[in-house]
């Protein structure tokens, strides 16, 4: 800490152009945190599933229906102890930005299958008994101020009602919380049975069956045999466990994690080279300063630490800057992240890239100074 | 009286381009402890490199130094910087202060490669400003002082590390000839009060006149000697 002062007064010499690479070096870690912290809400919503639960869609897209007449027959597969169903609603808020994860489920078997949705069971109960009841998470009724007992409209530019609108209206019967993060609790489920009776087509399909199988080792014997069911049928399935279904959902934007690693790739490595001119031009305006510091007892790897810390310095601040920055805009992109809060990892992660950036990006200027010989510095030679 | 400094045979040569110079030839020289000795001589006479070697600044090519009972020459780069750090204290014609930081971060520079607690540290800086008479100046950065004022922080910079021996390089070569004279009273004052042993290299007679002993170098060797009576 007793050379903190020094590393700071050098870092300050020249105030804008050290605020200059500050506000770089911030910016490039405010992608980074963003980025990271969307790839990492991915990741850990893969790493995060139910190891118990499979998924069945159709073979030929994830957005062609299936028949309904389907779930007995995955019932009576072995290994199976469980099934529901569930429809892609795409519903939204007053305004298609506003977008609502909304469903229309079979009411008297989803829940089952989603032991980490806390919904109460008189809620439950009154879902299943209000023809256009829904049950939603707490942080969307957070986010839009819903409550119980209110009337909601949720218009979907997908499914068009018999009447010819899009516009579907639902009274809430209950909220339900979500057993890890309350943040994941913002989803909106009604009853299929409404929903299907309302809309103009595609009736009595469903985008996926949800499966429940006793072994988890044996998830790939029971997928074969659900999909061996269907086969050579006008709707063939394909079954996925939950972390496979979650992957080839992300894979629809593309291979996010390849996308994301290049662009803080690049950002990275041009803010190298940039980091590093600093370093560079900084250590060459203060030779003589340097030299007089070796003249005063510092050694030559003294020197060298100076200069790394001095580099360090500025990459911990700004870097902190810009992840604190993205943490803090984080809940903004919840809607593609599908959590509120910016992952603890994406500062471990974060502190080191900027470590690392500083000892990179110092070291030859760092290298420079410690060769520096006293008197031809303080001759200016 | 034990030397202070102890210089036997030291050659001193450097290559230029394809050519080698010997700037010191064989050169030899006790310095007392407790003495001034300015050390005077034209342009490229060698007196600024001798200062260097005295100081721990450079190595000879050949010839044995002993400093503050140290033979300096046998001493690695790293050993070197610790010896420096002890027993040298450097004054520098264009002071050499950081520009960043005020004069008593400037003066605890040295301190820093010390063991002493902050507070010690503190104490010492501040009794070292007391000595050049710049107490009420600890705060200002060196842009915010006079020249003669930045020397004095230079010279409190010199001495707080309590060191064996000064080395003043031009010392008043940046000041006019009041900051000078008032820069030479305090080293001669360091000198007579606290039995400092100081090398000074100066091209001013007026400033050599402050010494108590003045040699004159020309073309690497020493050749006259003044002796103040």
């Amino acid at each position: 800490m007793k050379y903190f002062p020094l590393v700071w007064a050098g870092l300050w010499r020249k105030r804008t152009r050290t605020i200059f690479t500050l506000l770089s070096i911030l910016v490039a870690f405010l992608l980074f945190g963003m980025l990271q912290g969307v790839n990492s809400a991915f990741s850990s919503a893969m790493e995060n599933s139910n190891v118990n639960r499979m998924y069945v869609e159709s073979r030929v897209s994830m957005i062609e229906p299936l028949p309904i007449s389907y779930m007995q027959r995955i019932l009576s597969v072995p290994g199976v102890t469980g099934t529901s169903f569930g429809v892609w609603f795409g519903g939204y808020h007053e305004e298609p930005r506003n977008f609502i994860l909304s469903f229309p489920v079979d009411a008297e078997t989803y829940f089952d299958l989603f032991p980490e949705y806390l919904l109460p069971k008189d809620q439950l109960a009154a879902l299943k008994q209000t023809r256009n009841g829904a049950v939603i998470g707490v942080a969307l009724a957070r986010k839009f101020n819903w409550k119980i007992g209110d009337t909601v409209v949720v218009p979907t530019t997908i499914w068009t009602k018999k009447d010819g609108t899009q516009d579907w209206s639902f009274q809430v019967v209950g909220i339900y919380d979500h057993a890890e993060d309350t943040s994941k609790a913002n989803s909106f489920f009604f009853n299929f049975e409404y929903f299907d009776e309302m809309r103009a087509f595609s009736l009595g399909t469903t985008s996926w069956f949800v499966v429940r199988v006793a072994d988890p080792t044996k998830t790939a014997q029971v997928g074969e045999a659900i999909d061996a069911l269907f086969l050579n049928s006008p709707d063939e399935t394909r079954t996925q466990n939950e972390k496979e279904y979650a992957q080839a959902y992300f894979k629809q934007f593309g291979d996010i994690n390849l996308i994301i690693n290049g662009i803080v790739g690049a950002v990275f490595f041009t803010l190298l080279f940039l980091t590093g001119n600093t370093m560079m031009q900084s250590v060459r305006e203060r030779i003589p300063e340097l030299a007089v510091l070796k003249t005063l007892g510092f050694t030559n790897v003294g020197v060298v630490a100076l200069v790394i810390a001095e580099a360090a310095l500025l990459c911990l601040v700004s870097g902190g800057l810009g992840l604190g920055l993205a943490a803090a805009l984080f809940p903004a992109i919840k809607d593609i992240s599908t959590v509120t809060a910016m992952p603890l990892d994406v500062v471990g992660t974060g502190a080191i890239a900027a470590l690392a950036l500083a000892v990179v990006a110092s070291l030859p200027p760092a290298l420079n100074a410690g060769r520096l010989k006293i008197v031809d510095a303080l001759a200016r030679r | 009286m034990t030397s202070a400094v102890s210089i036997r045979n030291v050659v001193k040569s450097y290559t230029r381009g394809k050519q080698n110079v010997e700037v010191l030839h064989a050169l030899n020289l006790d310095v007392p402890e407790g003495e001034f000795l300015a050390l005077m001589g034209p342009s490229g006479s060698g007196k600024t490199t001798l200062l260097n070697l005295i100081g721990g600044l450079d190595q000879p090519t050949s010839g044995e130094i002993t400093v503050a009972g140290e033979r300096v020459d046998q001493l690695s780069s790293s050993a070197l910087s610790k010896w420096r750090a002890r027993h040298v204290g450097f004054v520098f014609q264009f002071y050499n202060l950081m520009p960043m930081l005020t004069a008593e971060k400037n003066v605890e520079l040295p301190l820093l490669l010390t063991s002493l607690s902050g507070a010690e540290r503190k104490q010492r800086v501040a009794a070292a400003l007391e000595i050049v008479g710049l107490s009420d100046r600890a705060k200002h950065k060196p842009s915010e002082l006079s020249g003669g004022q930045q020397q004095r922080v230079a010279i409190a910079r010199a001495l707080v590390s309590d060191p064996t021996i000064l080395v003043c390089d031009e010392p008043t070569g940046d000041l006019d000839r009041a900051t000078a004279e008032e820069v030479l009273g305090l080293l001669q004052t360091l000198n007579r009060t606290q039995k400092k042993t100081i090398v000074m290299v100066t091209h001013d007679p007026k400033a050599a006149d402050h010494a108590s002993r003045t040699l004159h170098m020309d073309k690497g060797q020493l050749v006259s000697e003044t002796v103040k009576s």
